[in-house]
């Protein structure tokens, strides 16, 4: 299948005129915007990005170092597109779906240039069974056959951009993705592989309104700040602050069936990481190493710029393509600033008329298109499928009124604020509960109170409430200390503290804490909420704040979260409490 | 080779020139001048009808009648192992009187990424012996991690104490030094030079001066020569390299400087755009490759303009680099060395060189309770200055005291104490036991048990 007709007028051998970094200009060639074209001797790749007169400007996704004018340049006549289909997971690309293994063995440790490398694997045989019958009737989307690809099955689809028809035939056995394995009866044939041009999205049938929350095992985020399943959410921070780590812990335990990680622009440390770490994990769900359901695109700082800013797209179809198998998908892409600035360098060396901080002026436009790609979708064969987006921010300087947060905020659902305060004080994750939201609280609401409690959403109402109080009471301690305090809220201080330091807090590297289910967060809160309960309580029996604030079960509470199987253990601290709280009810 | 003499224009650093053969981009330029002497230039922009070449060292004695060569390659660097020992100008000429280098191998500069999937995992605990570092912001092998100072305060004695007292414990692997100044002072030279030779690291280093007074723009290409080596050290010869790099704010100015010369729309505060990927292409030269011997551990130094953590440099520099080191003046003013303010200090890696196996099983779960405690008795200074120090509640104070106890005694140390981890674990461990156990949230029971003081004495009296 091609993806645009190659147009034999177009296909075209040019020469280039100018090379200045990552963009040249090429002339005596026809093109059309974002044609891929080979640059230059070596035949780098490259893409049209701007057309000017008989000048053809191109962004160039590998090194130009020694390129030179009048050097050829050919037109392929085809869209920058990946390869969709069996081989997709587990792998490591670059920005351009080049596999990061395969580059190695073509031209070792460090990359070089002029190595085309395809995003499948051709030679690899996947044992396809087929789902449909010959003479049944398929469309675009139509599952047709299926391969255990890992732990996960790929659905094998009728591409969107083919029309359908009759199956004349279709096979059963070992294939390559190039074979073909079904025919239809207008002569179209079809493989296990089909590719798609990564600017473009794929189309669905309609999208629906989130109702699932992604369940992700990390307190503060299911427990305040959720995002759904389709949900788009911005994660902004200074440097040190967490977006990193909340991003791997995004990849690592949330309840999506398949995770897309994008390592746009940073470091490469961080993507070995993640390549020795997710192996030896287990999804908390099957059992199985978290890498079978895992893509990663690593485009590191040090990459070429311009496959930079493919990168994100690359990631964004991989995970539209699983999408449209049924499965909930979630993409985290590390980090859009990174990707943001790539777009502005090439665009300053466009000599564009730059926006805001020089940004090209169709930042916004850029962002928001990106983030629409995410959704809960009704998808062409009929599935119900989902791509949640969370990608996170760089400001400069932390400040978050720059233009890539400012357009970021705009769109997204969900706003996880990283605060250096926190960070710098090790409360992780450092995300900042009184600027933080979710908007999709409400629709969730159900689903907590189904899944969870019933009582669940107004034990998270109570929460915030008692933080927002304590941010009040705070700017008071800041004038007259916390020994003036009423006794009533000197109890609220101690509440909130308890909530920031056994509910907020969770450690990634602990081996217990670095995952909490619904179950314990509920518990958890619950205890917490308990103490409060018991401590007012006390308080209007007259027990002075001391006692109160010294009853020594609560103490052990903070253990609970190392605590695998917590359940005997927190039961004996809330029975310990009561015993406790009762003495001192007596004795007042 | 064919010589141009078509310069139509020079400005700042830069040279255009005119109706040329065709010219690769970033090829190394040799402009003659009227004395015979030559200046060494790179193609930044290349076209049929112009070629704009940047300078690597000052204009001065170039003209319209200077001749052009391109030498039809990128720049290259001889390298060799009789690098070792010698004192090399920011521009790679040896400069300590000795012969030139015998190159065993030419490589381009610029150096090419890492793949990542080639990247081996960085998880060799260096002991540095100072504890601020060891302790709560350790540094493993093939780490890059900076040190962000100020003007006027010992970064270069923290650098250097660092050199000198770095071990991998058990290890007795080869090493180098490669140490690259850009725009440093004669003295500030002096200094490292001086304690090089006392210690006997001169021999197993590979210095680059580019000082003060040397061309701004050849800074450009100092870092970049210095990592050149090092890889070469590294992953040819297996060795394991540190590269302190001082001062990378003066290659952001000399980069900055070039911007404003190509008239580029500027970035944040005059600094051209693309200096987070500019710096990205020097920091990101630091790890171990799988399979390899060697490994680059990278110590840039920096100081921030203003003291200003949120400046571009310190900033562009936060985000690639795998933490930093912040110096502050706020200690140094107490009289306290060295003056490292934990808080803003950060080592990304450390969770992969500490623990069981590493260093000890308790090391995060300490870092992270000593970091807590320390945050909130800061804090309380601030309140303590307002409503003095009754209205505190018995909590808050035991807190302030340990703030004040954790700069005397775990963060001041000697110039030359070299505290192993053990020790330093240990130091934490005192001074967390002023504070009552059940205000350790941040630490399991079982390793309360096991490591507190209280209950260690305890075990050793019953054991
Ligand atoms: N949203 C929050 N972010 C950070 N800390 C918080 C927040 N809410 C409460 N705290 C807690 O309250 C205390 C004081 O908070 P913080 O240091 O942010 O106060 P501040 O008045 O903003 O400080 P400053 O005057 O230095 O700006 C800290 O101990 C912190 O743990
Ligand atoms: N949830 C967490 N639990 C424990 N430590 C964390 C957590 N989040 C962040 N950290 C610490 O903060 C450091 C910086 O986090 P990172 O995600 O790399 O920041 P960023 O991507 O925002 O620069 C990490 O190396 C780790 O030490
Ligand atoms: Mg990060
Ligand atoms: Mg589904």
């Amino acid at each position: 299948m091609e993806v645009k007709a190659q147009d034999t007028k177009t296909t075209k051998t040019g020469v280039l005129k100018r090379i200045a970094g990552p963009v040249v200009t090429a002339v005596g060639i026809e093109a059309h915007m974002y044609d891929v074209v080979k640059v230059g001797k070596e035949e780098l790749m490259g893409e049209v990005i701007k057309i000017q007169g008989e000048n053809i400007i191109i962004q160039v996704y590998e090194d130009t170092s020694g390129i030179r004018p009048g050097e050829p340049v050919i037109n392929t006549g085809l869209s920058l597109a990946v390869e969709l289909g069996p081989g997709l997971l587990t792998s490591i690309y670059d920005g351009i779906q080049r596999p990061l293994s395969v580059l190695v063995d073509k031209m070792g440790d460090f990359i070089q240039r002029g190595v085309s490398a395809p995003g499948l694997d051709h030679s690899k045989k996947w044992e396809f069974r087929p789902l449909v019958k010959e003479g049944q009737e398929v469309g675009p989307g139509t599952v047709i056959g299926e391969v255990q690809e890992t732990n996960i099955v790929h659905r094998i689809l009728v591409p969107p951009n083919v029309k359908g028809g009759t199956v004349k035939s279709i096979r059963s056995g070992s294939f390559t993705v190039d074979e073909v394995i079904c025919t239809l009866d207008d002569g179209t044939s079809l493989t296990m592989m089909q590719k798609w041009p990564v600017r473009v999205p794929r189309p669905v049938l309609e999208k629906m309104n989130p109702t699932v929350p992604l369940i992700t095992g990390q307190r503060i985020l299911d427990g305040l700040f959720p995002i759904a399943k389709g949900g788009t959410a911005a994660i902004p921070g200074p440097f040190g602050s967490g977006k990193t780590v909340t991003q791997q812990q995004l990849a690592k335990w949330s309840d999506a069936e398949i995770v897309v990680y994008i390592g746009c622009g940073e470091r490469g440390n961080e993507m070995t990481e993640v390549l020795t770490e997710f192996p030896e994990l287990e999804d908390p769900k099957t059992g199985k190493p978290l890498m079978e359901r895992t893509v990663l695109i690593a485009n590191t700082s040090n990459m070429p710029v311009a496959a930079r800013e493919a990168s994100v797209y690359t990631g964004i179809t991989i995970a539209e393509y699983f999408r449209d198998m049924g499965y909930d998908v979630s993409l985290m892409a590390d980090s859009t600033s990174r990707w943001a600035e790539a777009m502005r360098e090439i665009s300053s060396r466009l000599e564009e008329m730059p926006g805001e901080e020089g940004y090209p002026a169709y930042l916004a436009a850029r962002l928001s298109e990106f983030y629409e790609r995410a959704g809960r979708v009704r998808t062409l064969g009929g599935k119900m499928g989902s791509v949640s987006v969370i990608g996170a921010v760089s400001p400069p300087g932390g400040d978050f009124s720059e233009p890539v947060t400012q357009n970021t905020l705009r769109i997204v659902k969900v706003f996880w604020a990283l605060d250096a305060k926190l960070s710098q004080r090790r409360h992780f994750p450092a995300i900042n509960w009184l600027n933080s939201y979710s908007l999709y609280l409400d629709s969730l609401q159900e689903w907590y109170d189904r899944e969870v409690s019933p009582e669940w959403n107004s034990l998270r109402s109570w929460a915030m409430e008692i933080l927002q109080k304590e941010a009040e009471l705070q700017e008071i301690v800041q004038l007259v200390g916390s020994d003036a305090l009423p006794e009533a809220e000197q109890i609220t201080i101690e509440v909130a503290r308890m909530i920031r330091e056994i509910f907020l807090q969770q450690n990634a590297y602990d081996a217990v804490d670095t995952f909490c289910d619904m179950k314990k967060q509920y518990d958890m809160m619950k205890a917490i909420r308990q103490y409060s309960d018991l401590a007012y309580a006390a308080q209007n029996a007259g027990v002075t704040p001391q006692q109160i604030l010294s009853v020594r079960s609560k103490n052990e509470l903070p253990q609970i979260k190392f605590i695998k199987d917590y359940v005997p253990a927190l039961a004996k601290i809330q029975a310990d409490m009561e015993s406790e709280f009762n003495a001192l009810r007596s004795a007042a | 080779m064919k010589e141009y003499r078509t310069i139509t224009q020079i400005a700042g650093p830069l040279v255009f020139v005119e109706k040329t053969e065709p010219v690769g981009y970033g090829e190394l330029v040799n402009i003659v001048l009227y004395d015979g002497s030559i200046k060494r230039g790179q193609v930044l922009d290349t076209s049929d009808e112009l070629v704009v070449v940047q300078v690597f060292e000052t204009t001065a004695g170039i003209g319209r009648d200077s001749g052009i060569r391109f030498t039809g390659e990128t720049i290259k660097m001889p390298v060799g192992r009789d690098m070792l020992g010698r004192i090399l100008s920011g521009g790679g000429k040896p400069i300590d009187g000795g012969p030139e280098i015998v190159p065993e191998k030419r490589l381009d500069i610029t150096g090419a990424a890492i793949n990542p999937y080639a990247r081996g995992s960085p998880n060799d605990f260096i002991q540095t012996g100072i504890s601020t570092i060891d302790g709560t912001n350790t540094l493993v092998r093939g780490q890059k991690l900076p040190i962000f100072s100020g003007a006027g305060l010992p970064h270069n004695q923290i650098a250097l104490q660092i050199a000198r007292q770095a071990k991998v414990p058990g290890s007795k692997e080869a090493f180098a030094v490669v140490f690259a100044a850009m725009g440093i002072t004669k003295e500030e030279a002096n200094y490292f030079m001086q304690d090089f030779e006392r210690t006997g690291a001169l021999e197993r280093a590979v210095v680059f001066l580019n000082l003060a007074d040397d061309p701004a723009v050849e800074r450009i290409i100092t870092p970049r020569l210095a990592l050149t080596t090092a890889e070469y050290l590294a992953f040819d010869l297996g060795m394991h390299v540190l590269v302190i790099l001082t001062d990378m704010t003066n290659y952001c100015e000399a980069l900055r400087q070039i911007g404003a010369a190509r008239e580029e729309v500027p970035g944040r505060r005059g600094y051209p755009g693309y200096m987070y990927t500019d710096l990205a292409g020097i920091y990101e030269r630091a790890g171990i490759v799988k399979g390899k011997k060697g490994s680059i551990t990278q110590f840039p130094i920096l100081t921030m303009p203003g003291d200003d953590i949120t400046h571009p440099i310190p900033d562009l520099t936060g985000y690639i680099t795998e933490g930093q080191i912040v110096v502050s003046r706020e200690l140094h003013r107490k009289g306290i060395y060295p003056p490292i303010n934990v808080l803003p200090s950060l080592s990304r890696l450390m969770n992969l060189g500490i623990g069981k196996g590493h260093t000890r099983e308790d090391h995060k779960k300490v870092s992270d309770q000593l970091y807590a405690a320390y945050a909130e008795g800061n804090d309380l200074r601030g309140l303590v200055a307002i409503v003095g120090k009754d209205a505190l509640s018995e909590r808050d104070r035991m807190f302030l005291e340990f703030a004040d106890l954790f700069e005397n005694r775990f963060v001041r140390q000697g110039y030359t104490e070299d505290r192993t981890i053990e020790e330093t674990l240990d130091l934490g461990w005192n001074l967390l036991s002023t504070l009552p156990v059940e205000q350790l949230v941040r630490i399991d029971r079982d390793l309360i048990n096991k490591y507190h003081p209280k209950f260690r004495q305890t075990a050793k009296a019953e054991g």
